[in-house]
C-alpha cells in the first residue's frame, strides 16, 4: 500500500515550441495522499500545481489509450501504472512515447501511426448482399478474435518497435499488423488474400524481426507477435 | 484575435457513438461533413460500455420489442416520451444488426447468433421475469462498437478534426444555426465551421460529480454551447447513480456482472436486494438498486472499515464464465480494487454514470424549443443525438444498455433527418454575421486576459464537492436550496478562471478551463431543475415528496407528469408535457413502480 502524504520527485520532458528553443527534462516534486494510487493521479496533483504540464488523459481506465507514455525507460499507460510499483527514492522518469514527432511535453503527433493502421483497410469486407439478420458466426471462430479485437490504439507497442522508429512510413507496425490479422481471421471477412498482398512487400510486414517489445509493453497483455508471425505463415503457405 | 472560416454541408460534433453513427449516413450520402472531435474518435467514453446494447433479437429466448417497450417506460418512471420509446425499441433490432454487418465482434450462441444476457430492468411479457436481451461482446461491448463504427467511417471515408474542440453554437437573428466555433488544440487557432446542418453528439457531464464513472473529457460541451447560444436544457434533475462503482476509485462496474449471477451484499452478507425488489432482485433498475445500497450504508450495513462501500459477489460463479464473459472486470478488479473477484468479492458503491436530460430532442433527431404556442418546434440546422440529447427516451432513470442502443438508433436517425433536410435545401449556406462569433471571441479573450482569477483546478473541485454534497442518490429540500446558492457563487468565479499556461500550442490548461465553462452550466440547470422538482421520481428523490394512496413512493403525476426545461437566461424554469402517444400502439398507462 502506499504511504499517506509523502513526496515524489519526477523528472519529466518538456517542450513548448511557443517558448523553448529546445526540449530539457524538468525535475519537479509533488506531494501525493493515499489517494493518488496510478500514476495518472499523481500526474493530475502535478498539473495542478503546474498547468502547463501537458499530457493527454480520458477514460483513467485503460480502455482508451491515451495516456501513453515513456515511464522509466518503458512505455505504457499512465492509468494503468501503479505508484507503489516505483522504487522508492529515485525520480520517476516521464518522457514521450520514442519515434514519433513531439507536440509539447508528453504529447506526440499519431499522425503515422494513424496512417499506417488505416493502411491495412480496419474494416469488415464482405461483398455478399448483407443478410436480413445478423451473420453467423460460431463461438468458436468468434474466440479467434479474441487477444486481437480488444487493442486500444495507445501505440505503447508499435513505438517501442526499432523496426518502426526506422522505417515509420514503411513498415505498418505491430498495431496495424494486429488489426491486419483481427480482419484476416474474421470468418465474416472475404479479403484475406486482399489483405496479404497489401503485406507483400519487402517492409509492411517483413520488418518484423521478433524483437517482441510489443508484446512486452502491451498494457491490455495482447501478443501482436504471434498475430503477425500467422500473417507470415499464411504468406508462406498460399507461395507454395 | 484573428479565425477563419471553413464551409460544410454537414459539422458533427462529438466521435463517440452517436457522432459516429451520424457521420455513417452522413458520409455515405456524399455530403461534405466536418466530424469534429476533441480526442481521437476511438478515446470517446463510448469506449468505456461494457455489458451490452439492447435489442429483443429473442436469440436465447422469446422476446418482443413491446415488452423492451413497456420495460424502458417503466424504467423511466413515465417521464419518457412514448413515441421516441417505441420508436428506439422498434429500431433496435435493425441498428444492431447493422453493427453486426459492419464487423462488430458480437459473442455467439452455439447457433451463430449474438449472445444475449439479462441486464436491470428488462423483463419479458410486460414485466414478468428477466428476459436475455443485452447484446454483448464479453464485457467490452462499448469498445468494440466505437471501434466497429470508427473503423466503418474509416471505410466511408469521414474528414476527422482530431483535437479540436468546439467552443460555441453559432445562431443568427432568426435563430437557425449556422454552425459552431472550435478550436484546433495543437496550434490554439479558431475556425469558424459554416455549416447548413450541425449535429451536437458530445456526450455527457458527468464530471459535475466529484465521484463519477466518466472520462476526464465529459464536460457537457455540446450542453454548455446550447444552453449559451439560448436553447433550453429538459429534465436535467435527472442523474443516473450506477449501482456498482469501484470504492474510492469510481471505475464501473457493469450490471452485466449481476446478469451473469452476481450478488449484492451487505456487511452481514445479507444478499438484502431480496427486501427491495423481491422480483427482479439484484437485477431491478439501477435507481431503485443504488437507492437500497446508501441505505444499507446510511443504516450501518456497509462494509469496509468506514462502512462505506458494499460487496459484490461473483465467486459463486465457475471461474471459466467469469474469464470468458467477464474478463474486462477481472482485469479492473485487480487493477483498481486490488481485488481478484474470482476469489474475493468487489466492494462498490453508487457511483455518477449517465445524464438522463439533455439537449431537447425529437425522435427524428431535431432539437426542438417552445416556440410561439408549440412546444416541440424544432430549430432550423440543429440536431443533437446520444447522451447530450433528450429524446426523451430515459425520462426518469434509464435502463442499462438502453444507452448504447440510444447513440445507434438516434444517431442514426438524426443523420438521416440531416440527409433529408440537406437534399430539400435548394439554398446556400445562410449569412453569416460577425456578432455571431463574438461570444467566442469574448470568451477566449476574457481567459487570456484574466487577471487575478479563480483556479481552474479548484474551482471545479469546489463545483463537483457541492453537486455530491447537495444532489446526490437521496436529495433533501434544505441541502439543495442551499446548493442552488453555492452553485450560483461557484459560477461567479467560473467566470473569473485564470491559467498561468498562455502557449498556443496544445494547451490544455486552457481547454480546461473552457470546459469548465460548460460543466457550470450543466450544474446549475441540475441543481435548479432538482430544487425545483418537489416530488421523487426515478433517480430524483427527495426527503419531502412523501409516500400517499395518490402520491405513491412521493410520485406526483398530477402536478409532475412533465418535462422540465431550464434556460440559461434568468436561470429559469419552464415545462412542457410528457408524450404519453405511442407511435402505433395503445399508452402504457400510469402504474405505480415494483420490481
Amino acid at each position: 500500500m502506499t504511504n499517506a502524504n509523502r513526496t515524489v520527485q519526477f523528472k519529466i520532458y518538456r517542450y513548448d515550441p511557443d517558448q523553448d528553443a529546445k526540449p530539457y527534462m524538468q525535475d519537479i516534486s509533488v506531494e501525493l495522499d493515499s489517494t493518488a494510487r496510478k500514476l495518472l493521479d499523481a500526474m493530475g496533483k502535478l498539473k495542478a500545481q503546474d498547468d502547463s504540464i501537458s499530457f493527454r488523459r480520458a477514460c483513467r481506465e485503460g480502455g482508451c489509450g491515451s495516456d501513453a507514455m515513456n515511464i522509466n525507460g518503458k512505455n505504457g499507460l499512465a492509468c494503468l501504472t501503479a505508484m507503489d510499483s516505483f522504487p522508492a527514492g529515485k525520480p520517476i522518469v516521464l518522457r514521450p512515447l520514442p519515434g514519433l514527432p513531439v507536440i509539447r511535453d508528453l504529447i506526440v503527433d499519431m499522425t503515422q501511426f494513424f496512417k499506417q493502421y488505416n493502411s491495412i483497410k480496419p474494416y469488415l469486407i464482405n461483398n455478399d448482399p448483407p443478410p436480413e439478420r445478423e451473420r453467423l458466426q460460431s463461438p468458436e471462430d468468434r474466440e479467434e478474435l479474441n487477444g486481437l479485437y480488444e487493442c486500444i490504439l495507445c501505440a505503447c507497442c508499435t513505438t517501442s518497435c526499432p523496426s518502426f522508429w526506422w522505417n515509420p512510413d514503411k513498415f505498418v507496425g505491430p498495431a496495424g499488423l494486429l488489426a491486419a490479422y483481427r480482419y484476416i481471421a474474421d470468418t465474416r471477412d472475404q479479403a484475406a488474400n486482399e489483405r496479404l498482398d497489401n503485406l507483400e512487400d519487402p517492409y509492411r510486414l517483413f520488418r518484423c524481426h521478433t524483437i517482441m517489445n510489443c508484446v512486452d509493453v502491451c498494457p491490455k497483455g495482447l501478443n501482436p507477435t504471434k498475430a503477425i508471425g500467422k500473417i507470415k505463415e499464411m504468406m508462406v503457405r498460399r507461395a507454395i | 484575435m484573428t479565425y477563419t472560416v471553413r464551409k460544410f454541408d454537414a459539422v458533427i460534433v462529438g466521435a463517440g457513438g452517436a457522432g459516429l453513427r451520424a457521420a455513417i449516413q452522413l458520409s455515405e450520402a456524399g455530403y461534405k461533413t466536418a466530424v469534429l472531435t476533441k480526442v481521437f474518435p476511438t478515446r470517446s467514453h463510448t469506449v468505456a460500455a461494457q455489458g451490452g446494447v439492447a435489442a429483443s433479437l429473442g436469440n436465447s429466448e422469446e422476446d418482443h420489442w413491446h415488452w423492451h417497450m413497456y420495460d424502458t417506460v417503466k424504467g423511466s418512471d413515465w417521464l419518457g416520451d412514448q413515441d421516441a420509446i417505441e420508436f428506439m425499441c422498434r429500431k433496435a433490432n435493425e441498428v444492431v444488426v447493422e453493427l453486426e454487418h459492419y464487423g462488430m465482434p458480437f459473442d455467439r450462441l452455439d447457433n451463430g447468433k449474438i449472445y444475449q444476457r439479462p441486464f436491470g430492468g428488462h423483463m419479458s411479457n410486460f414485466g414478468e421475469k428477466p428476459v436475455r436481451r443485452s447484446c454483448a461482446a464479453a464485457d467490452r461491448t462499448g469498445h468494440a462498437m466505437l471501434h466497429a463504427m470508427y473503423q466503418r467511417n474509416v471505410k466511408v471515408n469521414t474528414q476527422f478534426f482530431v483535437e479540436w474542440q468546439a467552443l460555441d453554437l453559432v445562431r443568427d437573428a432568426e435563430g437557425d444555426v449556422l454552425g459552431v466555433t472550435a478550436m484546433d488544440m495543437e496550434t490554439g487557432e479558431i475556425v469558424v465551421f459554416h455549416a447548413k446542418a450541425t449535429i451536437f453528439a458530445t456526450g455527457g457531464a458527468g464530471r459535475i460529480y466529484y465521484s463519477s464513472t466518466n472520462a476526464f473529457i465529459n464536460t457537457g460541451d455540446g450542453v454548455g454551447m446550447a444552453a449559451r447560444a439560448g436553447i433550453p436544457l429538459e429534465d436535467m434533475e435527472f442523474w443516473q447513480f450506477h449501482p456498482t462503482g469501484v470504492a474510492g476509485a469510481g471505475v464501473l462496474i457493469t450490471e452485466g456482472v449481476r446478469g451473469e449471477g452476481g450478488i449484492l451484499r451487505n456487511s452481514d452478507g445479507e444478499r438484502f436486494m431480496e427486501r427491495y425488489a423481491p422480483n427482479a432482485k439484484d437485477l431491478a433498475s439501477r435507481d431503485v438498486v443504488s437507492r437500497a445500497m446508501t441505505t444499507e450504508i446510511n443504516e450501518g450495513r456497509g462494509c469496509g472499515p468506514n462502512k462505506d462501500f458494499v460487496l459484490l459477489d461473483i465467486t459463486h460463479l465457475p471461474p471459466e464464465t467469469i474469464m470468458k464473459r467477464l474478463p474486462g472486470i477481472h482485469e479492473i478488479g485487480i487493477q483498481f480494487a486490488g481485488v481478484d473477484c474470482l476469489k474475493e468479492p468487489l466492494p462498490v458503491v453508487p457511483t455518477c454514470h449517465y445524464q438522463m436530460g439533455g439537449i431537447p430532442t425529437n425522435y427524428l433527431g431535431q432539437v426542438v424549443v417552445p416556440k410561439g404556442g408549440n412546444q416541440s418546434e424544432p430549430v432550423h440546422g440543429f440536431y443533437a443525438a446520444g447522451e447530450c440529447a433528450c429524446a426523451s427516451v430515459h425520462g426518469a432513470n434509464r435502463l442499462g444498455t438502453n444507452s448504447l442502443l440510444d447513440l445507434l438508433v438516434f444517431g442514426k436517425s438524426a443523420g438521416e433527418t440531416a440527409v433529408n433536410d440537406l437534399r430539400a435545401s435548394v439554398k446556400a449556406h445562410k449569412p453569416l454575421a460577425q456578432e455571431a462569433i463574438a461570444r467566442t471571441l469574448a470568451r477566449v479573450d476574457r481567459l487570456n486576459n484574466q487577471k487575478d482569477g479563480a483556479d481552474v483546478h479548484e474551482t471545479r473541485l469546489a463545483m463537483q464537492r457541492t453537486m455530491q454534497k447537495h444532489a446526490g442518490v437521496f436529495r433533501f429540500k434544505d441541502m439543495l436550496a442551499e446548493g442552488v446558492k453555492r452553485i450560483d457563487e461557484i459560477a461567479g468565479q467560473v467566470a473569473q478562471t485564470q491559467i498561468k499556461d498562455k502557449s498556443m500550442v496544445f494547451n490544455t490548461a486552457r481547454i480546461e478551463a473552457l470546459e469548465l465553462d460548460n460543466l457550470i452550466e450543466v450544474a446549475k440547470a441540475t441543481i435548479v431543475s432538482a430544487n425545483a422538482r418537489t416530488e421523487s421520481r426515478g433517480a430524483h428523490v427527495r426527503d419531502d415528496a412523501i409516500d400517499t394512496p395518490e402520491t405513491p413512493d412521493g410520485r406526483d403525476d398530477r402536478n409532475w407528469l412533465k418535462h422540465t426545461l431550464w434556460y440559461r437566461e434568468g436561470n429559469r424554469l419552464d415545462y412542457k408535457p410528457v408524450q404519453m402517444k405511442p407511435m402505433s400502439v395503445d399508452t402504457i398507462e400510469l402504474k405505480k413502480r415494483a420490481y
